[in-house]
């Protein structure tokens, strides 16, 4: 028996009020859906460097998820300036955040490396001046995964 | 360290309101980068910060952070606190420096592990290692 769930969260790019909406509704289906803690919490990082990317550098994005029993994918999706070299992007501590960014607490070169840690498998596909699409899941009952 | 020591620690008062205070910690952040926060916290900790934006309550949100701290009597604005109480995490603050809030608590026993995963992803693209 599979009980798949899936919805779409529409992000906008530079609106910091709402920066994590999407990835804490997220984390409320997961949580109301009994997923364990340390999936939840790996997915709640995840989704939410991701959200920040979005808001940060795009001028907007959405964030769909599909929930099975057995995995959570999620695609983050931008129309926003793109990737140069994704290679670069991946290495940590490297940024191209302002200032303005550093002061909230962000841009410090960690984003994509964490969703990479923090997840099962990434896929980045980027376009130079159309957007970068983001793939990744975790499995929920994987076995292995340490406790946090 | 449940969170009336961390007050008496501290000597921090609570700014939320209908927050549990029955909470307690393992282990200790202490960042002003959320980012770092994200990368390198564990679960069971209170974040000690000297950042009061909303972004701090999301990171701990996602991060599982059960408590923060901000350091130096820096005090977030109420939307902020709102927020907080909203996701029942417990906002303290105190008047000692970050360096004197992370002294007192290592010597009631408190540390950092950093946090990694020992999987591997698989990826399309590789990250460079160093």
């Amino acid at each position: 028996m599979t009980n798949t769930e899936e919805g779409v969260f529409f992000l906008t790019g530079k609106d910091f009020t709402n920066a994590g909406a999407a990835s804490s509704s997220l984390k409320g289906i997961l949580e109301r859906r009994g997923v364990p803690p340390d999936i939840i919490r790996r997915m709640a990082i995840a989704a939410f460097e991701a959200e920040l990317n979005v808001i940060i550098y795009a001028v907007a994005g959405m964030m769909k998820y599909r929930v099975t029993d057995t995995e959570i994918f999620v695609t983050v999706q931008d129309m926003g300036q793109g990737i140069p070299d994704i290679e670069l992007a991946m290495t940590e501590g490297y940024s191209t955040a302002t200032d303005h960014i550093r002061e909230m607490g962000f841009g410090s070169g960690m984003g994509l490396p964490n969703i990479k840690k923090s997840t099962d498998n990434l896929a980045i596909n980027s376009v130079m001046g159309e957007g970068t699409t983001l793939e990744f899941f975790i499995r929920i009952r994987s076995g292995g995964t340490e406790q946090a | 360290m449940n969170l009336a020591e961390i007050l008496d620690t501290l000597n921090a008062s609570v700014l939320t309101d209908k927050v549990t205070l029955q909470k307690s910690v393992e282990n200790a952040y202490c960042a002003d980068l959320m980012s770092d926060v994200l990368s390198f916290s564990t679960t069971k900790s209170i974040l000690v910060t000297g950042l009061t934006n909303a972004q701090v309550i999301r990171t701990a949100e996602m991060a599982a952070i059960e408590m923060i701290v901000f350091v130096q009597g820096k005090r977030p604005d109420s939307q902020t606190i709102r927020l907080a109480e909203e996701k029942q995490i417990p906002l303290l603050v105190t008047d000692l420096s970050m360096f004197e809030a992370c002294g007192k608590l290592y010597e009631r026993g408190l540390r950092s592990k950093l946090h990694r995963h020992n999987q591997t992803p698989t990826i399309k693209c590789q990250a460079k290692s160093h």
